[in-house]
């Protein structure tokens, strides 16, 4: 037995914290570097932390039902005060770090948080510019105290002043900790999380303990989760995945998790820890590829060659090995080669050399990309999850990985494909409500617990759900041949010269698409070539660069003709995007998928262009800068023309492989 | 409390009537080149100090003058209650060290060691005790690792931490160099252009350390700087120096509105 907790009698985190503080009080349970080493906390020395952090927090006047907003990367301080948080009945809001100051103002206001919790001074400047304009803002509390000495206002508190208050409050009234725990119930609201939302306003997810524990729970027997397994949390705080995996699981399970030094040190963080349990959304994963591919350009020529033979060997059977399939003997002998030469190695740089499981989710990940982990030996799987359902709807099982499905439902989950085509699903986890937004809401969930997904899906005869694209992108070109975008555009994305893509062709007569080119991949491609460039906008203009993408598009086009279904829907033409898509100019959610309506309305000048004969087209687009500031840019952009399509080829191919 | 006077204030709190090191009449001259011709000004201690200047104008061999590279043929320095010129090691003993226009690193070193080697004088035990890494010698090099962990923190380079400096960009090179400096606990830091060749984001960065470093650590800056606009926002008082010879002394407002460094910067018929 793994997961040996009863979640019926410990069934709020306070209490599991209580559990796990006497049933694995030396064990590790949080770790992070200070001073460049890595410091580990215990389980009874968190749950020391956390008591005395909780009575600070009633002593400064936080009280059940307030709500306690925390921003910034993730620290183990900020998990504290999580707990310490739910410990007195109050509610954590855990919002986007990254977030402008009126985005934050909006979730601030809308959850009526009283007091805040933020990183550093960077935060507390951000909290400070909205507290005068936020009635509910009433204390602040930091954590990092560096640049914080002339900060004197008496409702700024450090860390450490928080936690000498608490002790003190303890001392005083040693009966209140243990009895406001007590007072916890698995109805009781477990966190708040602002959902990014492709479209509007984000919305404020209610869960409550018992929808995520169960849900936690659940997924953690599941899969085998051990309290030796340790995990890095790296992405935001704000999103549920993270309260998931980085939180609710760890103190299910027990095991440690460790807070990477800072953003950036992330990959070398990882190399150092040796995660067993990971998780990364696929632009991650498509990142860490990337940067591989570039390093491999940069090698040497026998290198270069071993590392393309063995991936193709990986390729080929990788992912049979790790399904325990028949899979031949010299296959067999030319991947443990290939293990010593090549894929051990690189697992090792990557920090991937312990995993035992891997998730990937947030959007689907490109077959290609897929394959390419699985082939190096990682357990990666797909699941399918939202906010509303505490993450977990559908998981790959072990031995049953595709990479076009998103899996089977997990424990406790129904799902139903309703008469329209769209996944829907009820479980244990299905959240409470929209914070103040009943109609939201009654949209969202049926009478009884059915949630929408707004995903047009459907479950294959091996009982697996597959997902065809967000619904309402789904749509039909003139000539009737089914466009889904987001398919499309993965296969684009599996370029390592192409970061992002926006393809279109819903009611028009053929699709075009809009490139954001990886700028480190092409830079150093640029680089090698000896072109010179100072900006993104200037390479992205360069006619060499729209050379080696309309290459890469061809190929996709290749690759859609071999389907009957997709035949129809390649690309005909295409630009490259003078700026990147990004979340501060509201183009990406915080979470890094494409706001497609958004980026429709924006750069509609662009998109009528391309289905026009232009071949240029001047464009004027805003940007906006980390600090607020805005300014636009101006620039001229070359429209492609591809070859027209030859469906001819495709049958061919198709006639050649029957 | 204005914005103005609140800065003002908290400057006030800073700077101390205290002078850490005053310049007099200092004559340099490269044969028959003058470079400096009766120089005198002092720094104050914990202000951020500028100098500034067109180019050639001695600014360069001021820095060299204080921390002991060049030899005046007249004029004394008095720093810290003591009159005399210093040898550069002197200087770096007594708690004065400095950044180089022309970055000065080892390229094909770590950040962690190029930051390492600004703890060379902190280090007593000898090269033998060192080699042994043992006892003492061991317990000191944990001690200076523990400080160069500190100024790695307050520059945010623990990415770069294991990184060869040569393969850095240079913006981040200019920060390692400054964490060099950082690394021996100077009382004075001389930063020679230390915004050169940055872009606006890179200058910014740069500000904002600087600013920190006077303000975490209380320690003097006396800092050289072609770009006006930045020396104006980040130094308490500023010096001119326009064909070795020093033109105007004090506030960024005051020395905005004296004509003699309008002409010199804008240039005038002679």
């Amino acid at each position: 037995m793994t997961v040996s907790v009863d979640i019926a009698k410990y069934d709020t985190f306070p209490k599991l914290l209580r559990f796990n503080a006497n049933s694995r009080a030396g064990l590790p349970a949080m770790r992070e570097k200070d001073l460049g080493i890595w410091q580990t906390w215990s389980w009874a020395e968190c749950a020391e932390e956390i008591r005395a952090l909780a009575c600070g927090l009633k002593a400064l006047g936080l009280d059940k039902g307030d709500k306690l907003a925390i921003v910034g990367d993730n620290r183990p301080r900020l998990y504290w005060a999580v707990a310490a948080a739910q410990s007195i009945g109050a509610i954590p809001v855990p919002v986007y770090q990254d977030m402008a100051a009126d985005e934050l103002k909006y979730v601030l206001d809308h959850a009526e948080v009283r007091f805040a919790m933020a990183e550093d001074q960077e935060q507390v400047d951000k909290l400070l510019a909205i507290a005068g304009k936020s009635e509910a803002l009433q204390a602040i509390i930091y954590c990092n105290p560096r640049g914080m000495r002339h900060y004197e206002q008496d409702y700024i508190h450090s860390y450490a002043d928080a936690v000498e208050k608490g002790r003190d409050y303890d001392r005083a009234n040693p009966d209140f900790y243990v009895q406001a725990v007590d007072a916890t119930t698995g109805a009781d609201t477990s966190v708040m999380a602002y959902t990014s939302g492709t479209t509007g306003q984000p919305k404020g997810v209610v869960l409550s303990h018992a929808n995520i524990l169960k849900t936690a729970y659940n997924a953690a027997v599941w899969e085998n989760l051990q309290e030796s397994d340790n995990m890095l949390a790296y992405l935001p705080m704000a999103w549920i995945g993270d309260y998931i995996f980085s939180y609710a699981q760890s103190y299910v399970v027990g095991f440690c998790v460790s807070c990477p030094e800072s953003p950036e040190t992330v990959m070398t963080d990882l190399r150092e820890l040796g995660p067993t349990y990971f998780f990364a959304p696929p632009a991650i994963f498509e990142n860490l590829l990337t940067t591989v591919m570039i390093r491999i350009e940069d090698a040497g020529w026998l290198k270069r060659k071993m590392f393309h033979y063995f991936m193709a060997v990986a390729r080929r059977c990788g992912p049979g090995i790790a399904d325990g399939k028949a899979v031949g003997l010299v296959d067999r002998a030319l991947f443990g080669l290939g293990n010593i030469l090549v894929i051990g190695p690189l697992k090792n740089i990557l920090g991937l050399s312990r995993v035992r499981l891997g998730y990937t989710a947030g959007e689907a990940i490109g077959p290609d990309i897929f394959n390419f982990y699985r082939g190096i030996g990682l357990n990666l799987k797909q699941l399918y999850g939202s906010t509303e359902a505490s993450v977990f709807v559908t998981i790959q099982p072990n031995g049953e990985i595709k990479p076009d499905t998103v899996g089977t439902p997990s424990p406790d989950v129904e799902l139903r494909i309703a008469d329209d085509g769209e996944v829907m699903f009820r479980s244990p986890g299905v959240f409470q409500e929209y914070y103040k937004n009943p109609e939201a809401t009654a949209k969202a969930k049926t009478a009884d617990g059915w949630v929408h997904t707004g995903d047009a899906g459907f479950i294959g005869e091996d009982g697996h759900l597959r997902i065809i694209d967000r619904a309402k992108d789904v749509g039909t070109l003139t000539d009737g041949s089914m466009f889904a975008p987001k398919f499309i555009e993965n296969k684009l994305k599996f370029f390592p010269n192409i970061s992002e893509a926006v393809t279109f062709g819903a009611d028009r007569d053929y699709v075009s698409a809009f490139i954001n080119i990886d700028l480190n991949a092409v830079g150093n491609w640029a680089d090698r070539q000896n072109i010179s460039y100072a900006s993104y906008q200037e390479l992205a203009a360069n006619s060499q660069v729209y050379d080696i993408i309309a290459e890469h598009i061809i190929q996709v086009n290749e690759d859609l003709a071999k389907e009957e279904r997709t035949a129809g829907s390649q690309i005909r033409r295409f630009l490259i995007l003078n700026k990147e898509l990004d979340a501060d100019d509201g183009e990406l959610t915080r979470t890094r998928k494409v706001r497609r309506g958004f980026v429709a309305d924006r750069y509609a000048k662009l998109i009528d262009a391309l289905f026009s004969d232009l071949t240029h087209c001047e464009i004027e687009t805003q940007v906006t800068f980390a600090d607020g500031r805005t300014d636009t840019v101006k620039a001229d952009l070359e429209l492609r023309t591809l070859p027209a399509p030859s469906r001819e080829a495709g049958a061919a191919a198709r006639h050649a492989a029957e | 409390m204005t914005a103005t006077e609140e800065i003002q204030s908290a400057a006030d709190q800073r700077i101390s009537d205290e002078v850490l090191m005053s310049v007099r009449n200092i004559r340099l001259s490269f044969g028959g080149v003058k470079a400096l011709r009766d120089v005198s000004f002092d720094i104050a201690k914990g202000e951020i100090r500028a100098i500034i200047g067109p180019n050639g104008a001695g600014k360069t061999s001021m820095l060299n003058v204080i921390n002991g590279v060049y030899h005046p043929q007249e004029g004394t320095i008095f720093y810290k209650g003591k009159t005399g010129l210093m040898k550069p090691h002197e200087a770096a003993t007594k708690g004065i060290s400095r950044t180089f226009q022309n970055l000065a690193l080892f390229r094909g070193m770590t950040t962690l060691d190029n930051i390492m080697t600004g703890r060379n004088m902190k280090i007593k035990r000898n090269f033998l005790w060192q080699a042994l890494r043992w006892g003492p010698a061991q317990r000191e090099e944990s001690e200076n690792r523990e400080a160069v962990e500190r100024v790695i923190g307050f520059l945010e380079i623990e990415s770069i931490r294991k990184t060869p400096v040569g393969r850095l960009p240079y913006g981040l090179q200019k920060r390692v160099e400054l964490g060099r400096a950082l690394a021996a606990e100077p009382e004075l830091l001389l930063l020679d252009e230390p915004m050169s060749g940055m872009n606006v984001e890179e200058k910014e960065d740069m500000c904002r350390f600087i600013l920190d470093v006077n303000d975490e650590f209380g320690t003097t800056i006396c800092l050289i700087e072609h770009d006006m606009s930045v020396v104006m926002d980040i130094s308490d008082r500023v010096v001119v120096l326009d064909y070795g010879s020093k033109i105007a002394d004090g506030t960024p407002n005051e020395v905005r509105a004296n004509q003699a460094v309008i002409d010199a910067y804008l240039g005038v018929s002679h």
